[in-house]
């Protein structure tokens, strides 16, 4: 095998410390665990609060000299958000279509309502994604926005139940944010950009900072009793939990949002005005209903349905596949996520999963799977 | 009998013509937090190299192969009811499967703990 130049983070030397297994994700180095493992990881987080890099993350600004409703017009024409509606300080979630109407890239749009900078908006792309990404805002903002990437800035995560407790105690004001708003200030000293919000169901924060300043404000988190580093493996385990999609899973080119049940991202007024590149399938669907939708699968027993895993009806026809599977260590037993036809989606619909040419029983059920608890 | 293991990180000791099969202690290292495990029936005939078991951890699967060819004549049933013990005692009380061997001399060539080691640190 060849050898790939994989890039690292600001963080790569923390993690190499802390004991971090490092493995390649979207082209870094990445620790997919510490030595105490997936599952202590996983309930860490979901009882204490964890610490993730996600500084693989693409960040980047888009920005107009004159005002915000030049940004927000312009953006609207490629994501189907409502950002006229968007308030100074909040954070949305949305996505990229193709003219067809699949999803690109799924992403957080922020507006920080910073002084002098009215129209700015700060935007996060999944890391394997953020080349393409970066290429489609080129193409279709128009010139007199600005906009740039910024690979000097780092991203780190603090999610569970004792997340503002932490950051109470170091930067009270951050506290104070509700579910998907976003402030500016520092931590002990450290110049962030904080947002409150996550990929784990549970309350948290996604810090955005200098690459310089990482190591140090990770140090800082971590020197709380109640922080532990987290890596991707629970990452992924704690947002099937949740519900949540992981582009090139439940989000792909082929698929729309009104089929992965993204529709309350979509905003009203979009829903029935269009406007947005891949429109017309998106409000031919909301109008008609998709033929397939994302659902939650449970398995019954104990053996893990993976991706790829062929879902039929209890007549043995295909209906589907599943897009993300594992075992979900707070259900204490496996999950799923797929897609199903429209007409099979509905919860408490039993459906078998052809495991290793074994026939599982298993039951489409509503998401997510653990209780969200984001402080709105 | 001493233990003898597989580049495939099985383990095996035989005890008259009966060897018992598991997992090494690197394998359950790599495959992390160990969720789940599916063993052959009684009866079922394996083959050497070829999948006997699966192992699943909260990230992936994994096949374990028969080290030997012969009849599966007893399993682990302790593993499936609580299959943590592989990540705990893998070489030990972990053990996954037991096989009547068909063929003696498959055991030629498989090595011994000094040999896995180096096998290990290559």
């Amino acid at each position: 095998m060849s050898e790939i130049a994989l890039k690292r983070t600001s963080l790569y030397e923390e993690h190499v410390k802390l004991g971090g297994k490092m493995v390649p994700f979207a082209g870094y180095e990445m620790p997919v665990q510490y030595p105490t493992g997936i599952m202590a990881e996983h309930n860490w987080t979901r009882e204490h609060a964890g610490l993730f890099d996600v500084s693989h993350m693409g960040q980047c600004f888009i920005e107009s000299r004159s005002e915000y409703e030049t940004v927000a017009r312009a953006l609207e024409k490629i994501v189907p958000a409502d950002l006229h509606g968007l308030s100074p300080r909040q954070q949305r979630y949305s996505q990229l279509l193709a003219p067809d109407g699949g999803v690109l890239d799924d992403l957080m749009i922020t507006r920080p309502d910073y002084d002098g900078h009215p129209g700015l908006l700060w935007i996060v792309v999944n890391a394997s994604r953020k080349d393409h990404d970066f290429a489609h805002f080129r193409k279709h903002l128009p010139s007199d926005l600005e906009f740039h990437e910024a690979p000097e800035l780092s991203l780190m995560a603090l999610q569970g139940p004792k997340a503002e407790q932490v950051m109470s105690a170091l930067a009270p004001e951050f506290a104070q944010l509700k579910f998907m708003g976003h402030g500016k200030g520092t931590i002990s000293g450290v110049d962030v950009h904080v947002s409150r919000s996550g990929y784990t169901g549970e309350d948290g924060f996604e810090i955005s900072v200098d690459a310089k300043a990482a190591p140090r404000l990770w140090a800082t988190l971590l020197s709380d009793a109640e922080v532990k580093p987290i890596g991707l493996g629970a990452r992924d385990s704690l947002r099937l939990e949740a519900g949540l999609c992981l582009y090139g899973h439940e989000l792909d080119e082929p698929i729309s949002p009104v089929e992965a049940d993204l529709v309350w991202s979509i905003g009203k007024r979009r829903r029935t005005e269009g406007g947005f590149i891949g429109a017309e399938r998106v409000l031919k669907e909301l109008a008609e209903g998709p033929k397939r939708k994302r659902v939650g699968i449970k398995p019954e027993g104990r053996a893990p349905a993976r991706e790829g895993t062929t879902v039929q009806d209890m007549t043995g026809r295909f209906i589907g596949t599943v897009t993300s599977g594992g075992f979900g260590p707070t259900v204490n037993g496996p999950v799923a996520m797929g897609y199903v036809e429209t007409a099979s989606s509905m919860p408490g619909t039993p459906v078998q999963l052809i495991v290793r040419d074994k026939t599982l029983p298993a039951t489409i059920v509503k998401l997510p799977f653990v209780p969200n608890r984001f402080k709105r | 009998m001493s233990v003898k293991y597989t580049e495939e990180h099985e383990w095996i000791t035989v005890a008259g013509d009966v060897a018992t099969v598991g997992i090494t202690q690197h394998a359950a290292e790599q495959l992390g937090d160990v969720v789940f495990v599916d063993l052959p029936a009684i009866g079922k005939k394996v083959e050497k190299g070829k999948d006997a078991a699966v192992v699943e951890s909260v990230k992936a699967a994994s096949d374990v192969y028969s080290p030997i060819t012969g009849e599966i004549v007893e399993v682990n049933s302790a593993i499936v009811d609580e299959p943590s013990k592989v990540n705990s005692d893998p070489e030990g009380t972990a053990w996954f499967m037991k096989i009547r061997i068909a063929d003696t001399s498959e055991l030629d060539g498989m090595m011994n703990k000094a040999a896995y080691e180096k096998f290990l640190n290559k």
